[in-house]
């Protein structure tokens, strides 16, 4: 009798949800989104729960709109790195990712703070590479906003092949420490480099010696063209929005066969939704917990700004509890919100615009209402039992690989998946009730980095 | 008001900080039996070093860093396999200390030459909230020319001119000018959580630091909120040049000592100064009091006396022998840009005291080997200088409250009484 087929494991990761309103900062169970306590809980919830890893996302500049400061939503926010240095002090075996941008930083810089970090946190650091290029942003920066944006993804690869080629460059062994015979090195001039492109022109010696997992593992979030193929050819998991079961099928098979193209196996990449959840004894009670946490999260004046960022149009004379408004959105680059990578992500304002205005008519909303039910929605709704089935069905049937949990409290929002799922989950099989191995690319099932690894084409 | 330098005034106890770099200030340190010479690069190397300096009671540590492998001299690429090599990010180093630490303050160096202001302001002011309130930091200029190659933005000539020197610190004075209104670009209750206006923010209380300087302008605000100190503490190194022999080799050459005493005055919250001797020591003194006065600075100015200690090893071995065993084994005589100390854990107490005498405030001590001379200091020395009545153990409390500095005003606080709308 053949042994039965391993089941597909579920990865697990959890974001602590910062400055967008899905955080809802009104409620008394919500916690300080700046004090190190917060994270400390955080991460040692999703430890317990024996996640892949915990996500931090990054701030450049506050956002704004109508050139003011917005303010209804959590604002201020740690720095990247240093939280999760220090968070490598408070766990043991969870990996470490943050998001640091390309643009407004040097390689040889990141590669010394990620080589650091992973030799800090031995082998868990993770780097969610991102662009940015706005002169808005620029302006908190000496190279300013220099970047055209057809620029972005060419200096965003260019960065990670640079940081690649510093983080490779001790090799394994450089390090002898031989007290006895008085060698340190293996061989004088460690770290040797010179890289000249179009973004880069720098030669000299990186001054950290090889990490535990040699590089941080990579994550990638762009659904464009560009980006799929940008996380195909160097990225180790790609973040992507939550969708239909079918959406996550196309999506990743479509990665997949990217990998193809890129020479790369086709579980080199780990595809993982970020998604909201809201779990309760009964469906039922779940879907009314679901809905009230929308209306939280967009309080009338929230609606009337969100609506704004859609229709890219001062519509501050609307009442939220009124109809939408009757005009069409000003499609283009957004002249009313500022620093907001949410905005640029609606690629059809017209279409959305009108998917909002059937959902009204057919269901008798208004406009507050229209934008809580139609802008996130959380995707995992159910009793625990519902919510442990829906995820073992997107991974059984390769719509992804795992999930992000984004709770909408901080810090103890997490518990009420890592309480009630997570259990589950551990007795089906499908998920880990103990660390095996100690880096994250262990976590993750990634394969041992070959080295020297050359660039990969298409 | 007690500015805490050389006056007869009610004195601060003496304050002492511990420097740390790799295995210790001597460059054949990694080669002693109690060091793990193959973990200078791991989490537990620093834990352990950290720990043992908080328990020892020592008010701060700082952490060396720089953009490029160590090298001497500086203005050189290294050669040699028989030193350390590498270090890791002195920052992220203070962060993962900052939970397994509870008294004792993280001063990590940070370049300010390649470096953007705006990512050192908010990664110091992080390591505050991790540290709750532990954070320091050291603005260091980066002079060297292959320091400049890895960014490929500048290059900076071999020769160091005292030109190029005012031009980095003036940079640098300019960065941490920008860094230190970034912190304060959030007002302390800039976070109201209204629920009734459903504002997580009064916007009035955060604002533009909108810095226009010849190297760099910043807009702001900071995405961090005002750190629990107000203003972490800032730290500047200011060599000397020791007549008749000259550190060249070790640091940028200048002519104008004076030229880092004045972005100390201008920019730091404490000065570390590298005395060859008792007299230097007075001399200096004198001239931080000096450029104080011309510069119109009020603010209490703390100053520190760098000093490399070398104390007897652990089995008794005399420090002197100890000395030319290390010398031996490097290859090359112990040399450094502060006075070093020889002898042992008696001989430095005393030398403490007697330069405490001068009116200096306290010391930064670098130890030759890591954790030997940590632990010898721990063990003999901190106590005896507690039982000489001159200092005591630093209480539970932020970085600025064990060096007597009160927490500043935040510059850009509203004027507007309250209730009524800016």
């Amino acid at each position: 009798m053949t042994q039965p087929r391993p089941r597909k494991q579920v990865h697990l990761a959890a974001h602590f949800p910062g400055v967008n309103n899905t955080t809802v900062w009104s409620d008394p169970a919500s916690g300080s989104q700046i004090e190190f306590d917060s994270f400390v809980r955080f991460a040692q919830d999703a430890e317990a729960a024996r996640f892949d890893f915990l996500f931090l996302a990054e701030g450049l500049r506050l956002r704004e709109q109508h050139g003011r400061i917005y303010d209804l939503d959590v604002v201020g926010r740690p720095d990247t790195f240093t939280v999760l240095a220090a968070l490598a002090g408070v766990t043991e075996r969870i990996g470490l990712t943050g998001t640091i941008n390309s643009t407004f930083n040097e390689p040889y810089e990141v590669a010394r703070q990620f080589a650091s970090l992973d030799h800090l946190s031995d082998g868990r650091s993770a780097w969610n590479v991102v662009t940015s290029w706005d002169a808005f942003t620029g302006e908190n920066f000496r190279r300013g906003g220099y970047l055209g944006q057809d620029q972005r993804y060419e200096r965003a690869r260019l960065f990670l092949d640079a940081v690649t080629t510093l983080v490779d460059s001790w090799p394994e062994h450089a390090v002898v420490a031989d007290q006895a015979a008085g060698r340190f090195l293996a061989e004088a001039d460690p770290g040797r480099f010179t890289i000249s492109d179009s973004q880069f022109d720098i030669a000299g010696h990186f001054d950290v010696p090889r990490s535990p997992q040699g590089r941080p593992v990579i994550f990638q979030a762009g659904d464009s063209d560009a980006g799929r193929d940008f996380a195909a050819a160097s990225a180790d998991a790609i973040f992507t929005r939550h969708g239909t079961l079918e959406a996550g099928q196309a999506f990743t098979a479509d990665i997949r066969a990217r990998l193809t193209r890129f020479g790369r196996p086709r579980d080199a990449v780990k595809v993982l939704p970020a998604t909201t959840f809201a779990i309760a004894d009964t469906d039922a009670e779940a879907h009314e917990l679901a809905a009230g946490i929308r209306l939280q999260q967009v309080s009338p004046a929230t609606a009337i700004m969100l609506a704004e960022q859609l229709w890219n149009r001062d519509l501050s004379d609307l009442d939220p509890e009124g109809p939408l408004p009757d005009v069409d959105p000003i499609v283009g680059e957004s002249t009313v919100a500022q620093g907001r990578a949410s905005v640029r992500m609606v690629t059809d304002q017209l279409e959305t615009a009108q998917r909002w205005r059937a959902a009204a008519a057919e269901h008798g909303w208004n406009l507050r209402r229209t934008v809580a039910e139609m802008g996130n929605r959380q995707h995992l709704i159910g009793s625990p039992a519902t919510v442990a089935d829906l995820i073992e069905r997107y991974v059984d049937s390769d719509a992804c690989d795992g999930f992000i949990l984004v709770p909408h409290l901080v810090p103890g929002g997490l518990q009420a998946f890592t309480e009630t799922v997570v259990p589950l989950l551990q007795e089906r099989g499908v998920h880990r009730t103990e660390y095996e191995g100690t880096t994250l690319r262990e976590h993750l099932g990634l394969a041992p980095l070959q080295r020297p690894a050359g660039r990969r084409t298409a | 008001m007690d500015d805490g330098t050389h006056g007869q005034r009610q004195r601060l106890p003496m304050l002492l900080g511990i420097a740390l770099d790799g295995a210790g200030w001597h460059a054949a340190a990694w080669r002693e039996p109690g060091v793990v010479a193959d973990r200078l690069f791991s989490a537990g190397h620093w834990v352990d070093l950290a720990r043992r300096a908080d328990a020892a009671g020592f008010e701060f540590l700082t952490l060396e860093d720089g953009l490029g492998l160590q090298a001497q001299p500086w203005n050189a690429v290294a050669g040699r396999t028989d030193r350390v090599a590498g270090r890791l990010d002195a920052a992220l180093v203070a962060a993962r200390i900052a939970p397994v630490t509870s008294r004792i303050g993280l001063v990590p160096a940070t370049s300010v030459t390649h470096t953007e202001p705006f990512h050192l302001s908010k990664s110091i002011a992080t390591l505050d909230f991790v540290s709750r309130g532990r954070a320091g930091w050291r603005p260091q200029v980066s002079p060297r020319p292959a320091e400049a190659a890895h960014f490929g933005r500048r290059t900076m000539a071999a020769e160091l001119t005292d030109a190029a020197v005012t031009e980095l610190l003036d940079e640098a004075g300019d960065a941490v000018e920008v860094v230190r209104r970034l912190w304060d670009s959030w007002e302390d209750d800039a976070e109201i959580r209204d629920v009734a206006t459903g504002r997580f923010i009064d916007r009035d209380r955060l604002h533009c630091v909108d810095f226009e300087g010849r190297f760099f302008s910043v807009r702001g605000p900071s995405i961090t909120p005002r750190p629990p100190q107000g203003q972490p503490v800032v730290l500047a190194l200011a060599h000397a040049r020791v007549d008749g022999r000259s550190p060249s080799s070790l640091v940028p050459r200048s002519d104008d000592s004076s030229a880092a005493v004045r972005f100390a005055v201008r920019s730091a919250d404490v000065v570390a100064i590298t005395p060859a001797d008792a007299v230097q020591l007075r001399e200096l003194l004198d001239l931080v009091a000096q450029e104080s006065a011309a510069a119109g600075r009020t603010a209490p100015l703390r100053v520190v006396a760098d000093l490399v200690v070398l104390l007897d090893g652990p089995d008794g071995e005399p420090a002197a022998e100890r000395r030319a065993r290390l010398d031996a084994a490097d290859g090359s005589p112990l040399v450094s840009d502060a006075a070093i100390m020889a002898g042992s854990a008696a001989e430095l107490t005393d030398r403490l005291t007697q330069w405490w005498g001068s009116g200096v405030d306290g010391f930064r001590l670098r130890p030759a080997v890591l954790p030997d001379d940590l632990d010898t200091l721990a063990r003999s020395v901190l106590p005896e200088l507690a039982r000489r009545g001159l200092r005591t153990d630093p209480a539970p409390g932020t970085l600025r409250d064990h060096l007597g500095l009160a927490r500043p005003e935040n510059r850009y606080r509203s004027t507007v009484d309250e209730g009524v709308p800016a």
